[in-house]
């Protein structure tokens, strides 16, 4: 009989790779977040609250809710809509329409923002009309909406899509057969089957709408005070060389990425079946 | 009864009971033409109006092909370490119980919370000569910030979940029996890892190749404040692109963005049909 000795490496192995992993993600993941803290308290507490206490912090901070309150719902209305559609029926394209809702995914973010500037800048294919009517995109908060939502159109998408067409037709096919409207079926059928996997990309949307940097920054026009984000506040007091206030400000972002994190793993550890359906 | 006619009639009506096909669908197809490709026929427009000779000059200037040139070759670079080190990372998750897994397991998806500004001056800071790591390694005569080398371990964080995250749910599928049954067979640790486990993990491990190499590519945030951005020798495509937009050059930032999208795109559909080769060949 074969021992379980045999498909596993000796000790010493096992613990030299499990070693050489770990220093691995200490070096890459885990010195840049410590690096984040240390530097924003390099000067103390005091000196912290005071990075955070000026007027443009302020706006920045408010723009990126803005702008996240508005991409995200709508990118949340985009994703159920979506996957209703691919999941619910049979049609042909199928294919080529999911591969169409990731083409994002694989435009650098400069690229994401460059199109936006392109289409509705001053010398953009619609930017004559946009001077006649008075109306500002480009340079304004109307573009860095547009792109954000353009980086974050797949995320909630990509995780219901799988999730829907693992979990068939039976269940709505059946609610409808008992009387329920399609309304209903969906809100009460469908929604709380998928819940997990809305609330997972709604969480990934969110944080990536919150920390976009690249695509926003070719059409924010970085007006302090107006059009500039948190990430692009970064930049500004960064390159002012007033570490602190960019460390500081940095740090909220960061945060966010640490309360990113343990929602998704919280999610993940109680909703492992339920997830599981779609790869993760 | 009529419990009974329930079920004969269900067969018959099954195909079109689900309704919202036509509101959905239209949705759909009207939001992702107005949000992404409207927006990138924008810059087809554009590029297809750019004349042969501006072609010419953008792509034989020395310093477009030296950005074209960091970011790809930069992003080759940082994909294999990734495809190394993170195959090492999932296999340690996947095989290894250790104290803490699940937060190491956690902390894997840094990269795709962490905003990419952030992360960015947390890197600088870092390896700046007077940084934590920089200190440490400039008596070795090794400079990463401010070089090319510093583009690159940007390139290296930005990309490592997507190698752990699509080799990790292979390995765990693994089948131990086929293990087990090299052993029996007389082969080595070494040897079934070669011939047992790597060519079943080797299509999740191309296409976390793949991703990583995408998403390096495009990288701005994270590698802008640690590259040093000196044209020809630091200076990435994409700050290229935000460059010539500030001068007001949009011919120039379009024609740059249209080679970097073709070839990203070309590469992705060559990992595609690769796979799809390896399928067929495989049977399955």
């Amino acid at each position: 009989m074969m021992s379980g000795k045999a498909i596993r490496e000796p000790a010493l192995v096992r613990w030299a790779l499990t070693v050489a992993a770990l220093a691995f993600l200490a070096l890459f993941l885990v010195a840049p977040l410590v690096a984040v803290l240390a530097e924003a308290f390099a000067k103390g507490w005091a000196a912290y609250v005071r990075a955070l206490s000026g007027d443009d912090t302020w706006s920045s901070i408010r723009l990126t809710l803005i702008v996240a309150a508005i991409a995200v719902p709508l990118n949340i209305v985009f994703g159920l809509a979506a996957s209703w559609a691919i999941a619910k029926f049979d049609f042909s394209g199928k294919s080529l329409l999911v591969s169409l809702i990731e083409l994002p995914f694989s435009v650098s973010p400069v690229i994401s923002g460059l199109v936006y500037v392109l289409l509705f800048g001053l010398q953009g294919l619609l930017g004559p009309w946009l001077v006649e009517h008075d109306l500002k995109v480009i340079f304004a908060v109307p573009g860095i909406v547009l792109a954000t939502i353009f980086v974050t159109f797949p995320f909630v998408a990509r995780e219901l899509i799988p999730l829907m067409e693992e979990q068939g037709r039976e269940e709505e096919e059946a609610a409808l057969t008992l009387g329920a409207s399609g309304f209903t079926a969906f809100r009460l059928v469908t929604l709380p089957n998928v819940r997990w996997g809305l609330l997972y990309g709604v969480l990934l949307c969110n944080a990536r709408a919150m920390g976009e940097f690249g695509a926003v920054s070719v059409v924010s026009g970085h007006i302090r005070g107006l059009t500039n984000t948190m990430p692009l506040h970064v930049e500004i007091l960064y390159n002012e060389y007033d570490f602190v206030g960019a460390f500081a400000v940095a740090s909220l972002l960061a945060v966010l990425a640490l309360v990113t994190l343990a929602v998704k793993s919280a999610l993940e550890w109680w909703h492992r079946d339920e997830l599981a359906a779609i790869g993760h | 009864m009529s419990v009974l006619a329930l079920k004969l009639s269900l067969p018959r009506r099954m195909p079109s009971v689900i309704p919202g096909f036509g509101p959905t669908l239209g949705f759909t197809l009207a939001y992702l033409s107005l949000i992404v490709l409207l927006p990138l026929a924008a810059l087809v427009i554009k590029a297809a109006g750019t004349t042969l000779e501006q072609w010419g000059a953008i792509l034989s200037d020395s310093r477009v092909l030296s950005a074209l040139g960091l970011s790809f070759g930069g992003a080759l670079a940082a994909a294999l370490i990734n495809t190394v080190f993170g195959l090492l990372v999932a296999w340690v998750l996947v095989r290894y119980p250790f104290p803490g897994r699940r937060l190491v397991d956690a902390v894997i998806d840094l990269p795709f919370a962490l905003p990419t500004a952030v992360a960015g001056i947390a890197l600088t800071a870092l390896y700046a000569p007077n940084g934590w790591l920089g200190r440490l390694l400039e008596p070795l005569g090794v400079k990463v910030a401010f070089t090319p080398l510093g583009v690159v371990v940007a390139m290296v964080f930005i990309g490592l979940p997507f190698v752990v995250r699509t080799v990790e749910p292979v390995l765990h599928d693994v089948d131990l029996e086929l293990e087990e049954a090299a052993a029996s067979l007389g082969a080595g640790r070494v040897q079934t890892f070669l011939r047992v486990i790597l060519p079943a993990i080797l299509p999740s491990l191309l296409t976390g190749f793949s991703l990583a190499l995408a998403r390096a590519v495009g990288e701005y945030g994270s590698v802008i404040f640690i590259a040093g951005n000196l044209p020809g020798v630091s200076e990435i495509a994409p700050l290229l692109i935000v460059t010539k937009l500030e001068q007001y050059d949009y011919v120039g930032a379009t024609a740059i963005a249209t080679v970097m999208l073709g070839i990203s795109f070309t590469l992705l559909l060559a990992v595609n049909l690769l796979q799809k080769w390896r399928r067929a060949r495989m049977g399955g």
